[in-house]
């Protein structure tokens, strides 16, 4: 993918140039309306940063689009006691990292060793039960799982961090073995001639050649351990394991909601996934789509 | 004698590589079963049952079922669902579409446009769905007086509170959607394009014959996966209009989840959701069927 974006716009006018230059020129209509359409998903962003930075009188009357006369930090400081910004952040960043590092360990292996043993029974019904759980929706099984959890004293943020690492195997084994089996064997048997055991092979042959699916799995497990709602919502039972999204909707309960303060601390629950998306964006963006093509 | 040894040394690593294999998997089936699989069958058991969520319970046969299709607030669950997920497809992806085409253009900035329509998938709908609620309830009264259906605040209106939650579910979904449908693009050949203008087609008619047919099965995978989410909507509705107002935009995963855990309705609602199963297995499979046969025709 990288490489086709690479080669459009730098390449194609060498190689063209000659006979055709009028097809590379640039297409003006089509940047005013991507530009255009742009501004769709950038206002409710410039929204949400203006009106955290105002003070309450100045949202008064107002549409909420007018830029900031006056900017009032505080609401800043009053949405990280308001909404227990350090408690909740901890809760979301702990899960978020032990799930995404125990799912690339535990799926890529079990990915690996369905790949290499498809001509078993045993291992082709696993990758397929896997598979075919993907076609679950979660509604089915929210209910008794909430009983479940509880049950086995799970409804913690480490329950959390176990249901996340567990689903997760259905669309990653799909992701991973794919790309595993396009891994010659030879390294692998290379590497057992040497006398290492088949958990050395994995972990010093294969893994490393996994790090564009461990990547895109990262990718697509933190941004789904992040930003989950309904999962937190039913399964974790003490406030004190609130996750920064469900924190976001006590500002809802109140009475008067203070405008202000509240749009502060949703800025400060998008920022660090926002954050980390602007500096890799190009990274990202591949690592999703290596996940989505096959 | 030395022929001996060497013959059996491999199998006997054979034996141990293989039984290594299955300590790999075997504990993630189990723990998937017990974990997935497992809530599943308690559900369908529980689908038979009188389960309040606690205390005693008994059997009930197919009671819960036939009730669920004399309930007028699970079949109008259902209506919004349908609705909504229907709408939402279709907004999702034409809209992706048009503007993974122009991305694919020769456009300006182009990786600059294509990392901002993608930052929805990094934001959590429910918190970026508060600041939709915000523009809904107070920016658009004030902005679009003049409009009564805006004036009035769109989110308490009866009839049309269900296309706000759609606005905010579209706007999320085009970042995924848009990536996969640029994907998709690139994978066709310049020269296609280069040969069509050579023989005088339009642009419409390079689409047709030529970009539509070379992103077929990213459309397939797209309006799929589109209609499985979106008939399983929560977040937005949660961040908008939470069902309201009366229950007019309460989805079928919203009931399950509220009439099944604080209802008092546990056993009812996973007879609901058991159903819910069923209609979307079929639907996404004849949805394949539909589109895999219409696949042969090009």
């Amino acid at each position: 993918m990288s490489a086709t974006t690479a080669n459009t716009p730098a390449a194609a006018p060498a190689q063209t140039k000659k006979h055709r230059p009028g097809l590379h020129r640039i297409n003006w209509w089509a940047t005013a309306f991507i530009a255009v359409a742009s501004l769709t998903v950038l206002i409710p962003l410039y929204l949400a940063v203006v009106v955290a930075l105002k003070t309450p009188d100045q949202l008064l009357g107002g549409s909420g689009f007018e830029w900031p006369t006056e900017v009032r930090w505080a609401n800043f400081s009053e949405a990280w006691t308001a909404a227990d910004y350090p408690t909740t952040l901890a809760n979301t960043g702990i899960i978020t990292v032990l799930t995404v590092i125990f799912t690339i360990l535990t799926s890529s292996i079990v990915s690996w060793a369905l790949a290499r043993n498809m001509h078993r029974p045993f291992f082709k019904g696993a990758f397929f039960y896997f598979l075919s759980a993907m076609f679950i929706p979660f509604p089915i099984i929210m209910l008794p799982l909430v009983k479940q959890t509880a049950a086995f004293g799970l409804d913690n943020k480490w329950g959390m961090i176990i249901l996340y690492t567990i689903f997760g195997i259905s669309m990653n084994s799909f992701i991973y073995t794919a790309y595993v089996r396009s891994i010659p064997l030879e390294l692998e048997e290379a590497a057992r001639v040497d006398g290492a055991s088949t958990w050395r092979v994995f972990w010093k042959v294969i893994f490393p050649l996994l790090a564009p699916m461990n990547a895109t799995v990262g990718i697509l497990t933190c941004v789904w351990a992040w930003n989950d709602y309904i999962m937190p919502l039913v399964v974790l039972t003490d406030p004190s394991d609130r996750t920064l999204v469900l924190a976001q909707s006590i500002f809802q309960g109140q009475y008067n909601i203070d405008h202000t303060v509240s749009f502060a601390s949703y800025l400060m629950a998008m920022a660090p996934l926002l954050l980390v998306y602007i500096f890799a964006q190009r990274w990202v963006i591949s690592g999703v789509t290596r996940g989505s093509i096959k | 004698m030395s022929a001996v040894t060497e013959a059996a040394a491999p199998r006997a690593k054979d034996k141990s590589q293989t039984r290594t294999y299955y300590w790999i998997v075997v504990p993630m089936v189990v723990l998937f079963a017990i974990f997935h699989t497992f809530p599943v069958l308690t559900g369908i058991f529980y689908s038979f049952t009188n389960y309040a969520g606690f205390g005693d319970y008994k059997m009930v046969g197919f009671a819960n079922y036939i009730n669920l299709f004399r309930d007028s607030r699970v079949l109008s669950a259902y209506g919004f669902s349908f609705l909504f997920a229907i709408v939402a497809t279709i907004l999702t992806n034409a809209l992706s579409l048009v503007i993974a085409l122009a991305l694919n253009a020769k456009i300006k900035f182009r990786n600059f446009f294509r990392g901002v329509f993608f930052i929805p998938y990094v934001l959590a709908m429910l918190v970026i769905g508060y600041v939709f609620k915000f523009i809904f309830g107070t920016s658009l009264p004030k902005l679009l007086s003049g409009i009564p259906l805006f004036a009035d605040n769109i989110l308490t209106n009866q009839t049309w509170a269900w296309t706000a939650i759609v606005i905010l579910a579209v706007w999320q979904s085009c970042a995924f959607a848009i990536i996969l449908y640029l994907a998709g693009l690139q994978t066709i050949p310049e020269e296609l394009y280069e040969a069509a203008s050579l023989d005088g087609a339009s642009v419409w008619q390079q689409f047709r014959s030529i970009t539509f047919p070379m992103i077929w099965a990213y459309f397939t995978i797209n309006v799929v996966l589109s209609v499985k989410g979106f008939l399983q909507v929560f977040d937005p509705i949660v961040a908008l209009t939470n069902g309201g107002p009366g229950t007019s935009t309460e989805s079928v995963t919203m009931l399950i989840q509220r009439g099944g855990l604080t209802g008092g309705e546990f056993a009812y609602q996973t007879a609901n959701a058991v159903v819910f199963f069923i209609v979307i297995t079929v639907l996404s499979l004849l949805q394949f069927r539909g589109m895999a046969s219409k696949d042969s025709d090009f």
